[in-house]
This record gives structure tokens, C-alpha cells and sequence, in this order.
């Protein structure tokens, strides 16, 4: 039986101004890698099955910039779009992140990929200018909720049969 | 219970960020309430409140020393802030499931993954 799942998200806030999240994933890092930054894999998981990606913008190059548009079962729309700083292949993506809803939150997320034995560890930092900022990243997601997760269980469910 | 909700539980009293703030001045040490006035640079009345709110979720405690009154952190009621960041990091665990599948799919379609890149 494939292993497809390989463990879960661990978030950490190691300071005021930062988000730590940590995953591994089963399979090499030039997958993991390819998956991150190819627009037609972005958009099926990107949105995790909150919306749907409509836009997924990838220019891979320091100083090229990125933006993801995704439409929400709900109808509205969010958008985050950045620029990227520093790039190796397979390793590391250094990029800047901005919510367009609170543009003036811009963060700078460092995605590192460190692959043993097959797997991958993923670890993305992100580095806010104020607490205030991080708060709010964090509280996204408190936003998201409960209700997301079994607003998804069940397409996942759906998606089976 | 008289209580409004959105006071009666740690979580919710964590929601507002200047009670975030409280708790990290206080995350410190003890403080005596005109410390944290000063420091907060908002008027006494309004830190009084949000102090309150945090004693009657248990996350700080205070005790009175001469004429000052002395306000510490307790740790135990910390769990729902903790599940503050769960509800994040259970975003990106959706996230990453779907991206689990990505991932299966392009082990499939390639034929070893020594990781060599290419």
C-alpha cells in the first residue's frame, strides 16, 4: 500500500515577528520542489480544496515575481502575490509574501527542502515586520476554522465514492 | 452564567491584541500594574480592563505587595492559545494533504526517484 500521507504540519511561532511550519513529505525533493513552483501543480493544492486557484503566476527567477488568486467556495476571492529573492533549485526558495487584502503585511517566507532517505522535510519561515502582522497571518487560518476542515473531509469524502 | 462568551474562555481573550501584549510583557516576570501602563502607553482604566479579562480566565493571577499590585502569567489555561495556532496550522495541514496527492502522482509518473534533480 502507497503511503501517501506523511505526517502532519507542525507550526511553531519561534519569535514575535515569525511562523515556523514544518512537514514531511514521502517522496524526493525535486518532486516537492516541482510541485511548489509549477503553475498547472500549484493549483491542485494550493487551495486545498477551499476554492479553487485561478491564478497561478510563477515567474522562477530572483527577482521574478509570483501571484496566486483563489476563489473560495464561498464565492469571494483571495489573492497573495511576491517576488522572489533568492532561488536553488531544489533547496531553498527565498520569496516575498503579500496578502492583497492587508498589502502593507508584506513577509518573507524562506522554504527550505532537506531531503533523507526518499523523504522530504519542508520547513517555510516566515518573517514578519510586526507582531501585529504575524497575528493576523496566524489568525487567518484561526478564521478558516473548523469549519473549512469539515467542509473539506467531506469533498474528500464526496471525491471517493 | 451572566458572563458575555467572549470572556469566559482564554481563546477569546487572547483574540484582542493588546492582551496579547499583556501576556507577553508579562511572559517576562512580574509586573506591577504601572509598569505595564507605562510600557503599554495606554491609560490605566483600559489596561485595568483587559487585565481583568485575563484574571477571570485564569491566564494571569495578581497578588498585592505593600501598595502595588502585582499581576504574573499563569501557564495553565494556555492550552486554548495553543489550539490558536492548531486552527493555522490545520490550514496548512489541508494544504498539504492535497499536496500529499500531487506528490503521488508525480512518484508515479516517474519512473525511479533517486532525487538526483532531473
Amino acid at each position: 500500500m502507497a503511503m501517501a500521507s506523511s505526517g502532519t504540519a507542525v507550526v511553531t511561532l519561534p519569535t514575535d515577528t515569525q511562523i515556523l511550519i514544518r512537514r514531511e513529505f514521502a517522496a524526493p525533493r525535486h518532486l516537492v520542489y516541482k510541485a511548489w513552483t509549477t503553475p498547472e501543480l500549484i493549483k491542485q493544492w494550493w487551495s486545498a480544496r477551499r476554492g479553487e486557484v485561478t491564478v497561478a503566476e510563477v515567474d522562477l527567477r530572483v527577482g521574478g515575481r509570483w501571484r496566486y488568486v483563489m476563489v473560495a467556495h464561498g464565492g469571494f476571492e483571495v489573492a497573495f502575490h511576491g517576488e522572489y529573492r533568492e532561488l536553488i533549485p531544489n533547496e531553498r526558495i527565498v520569496s516575498t509574501e503579500v496578502f492583497e487584502g492587508m498589502p502593507d503585511a508584506e513577509a518573507v517566507d524562506t522554504m527550505t527542502f532537506t531531503e533523507l532517505n526518499g523523504r522530504t522535510m519542508v520547513t517555510i519561515l516566515v518573517q514578519h515586520t510586526s507582531r501585529e502582522h504575524r497575528d493576523a497571518h496566524v489568525n487567518s487560518g484561526m478564521e478558516g476554522g473548523l469549519q473549512d476542515a469539515l467542509d473539506l473531509l467531506e469533498q474528500v469524502a464526496i471525491s471517493l465514492l | 452564567m451572566a458572563r458575555a462568551a467572549t470572556t469566559t474562555d482564554a481563546f477569546n481573550a487572547v483574540a484582542e491584541p493588546r492582551r496579547r501584549q499583556i501576556l507577553d510583557l508579562l511572559a517576562g516576570g512580574e509586573r506591577p500594574v504601572n509598569d505595564l501602563v507605562e510600557r503599554l502607553g495606554v491609560a490605566q482604566p483600559q489596561v485595568s480592563k483587559h487585565l481583568r479579562v485575563l484574571r477571570e480566565v485564569g491566564l494571569v493571577a495578581v497578588r498585592d505587595e505593600g501598595r502595588q499590585r502585582l499581576y504574573r502569567l499563569t501557564g495553565r489555561p494556555l492550552k486554548p492559545i495553543h489550539d490558536w495556532v492548531k486552527a493555522f496550522e490545520q490550514s496548512w495541514n489541508e494544504r498539504f494533504a492535497a499536496l500529499d496527492q500531487v506528490l503521488e502522482k508525480l512518484k508515479a509518473e516517474e519512473p525511479d526517484d533517486d532525487g538526483d534533480g532531473k
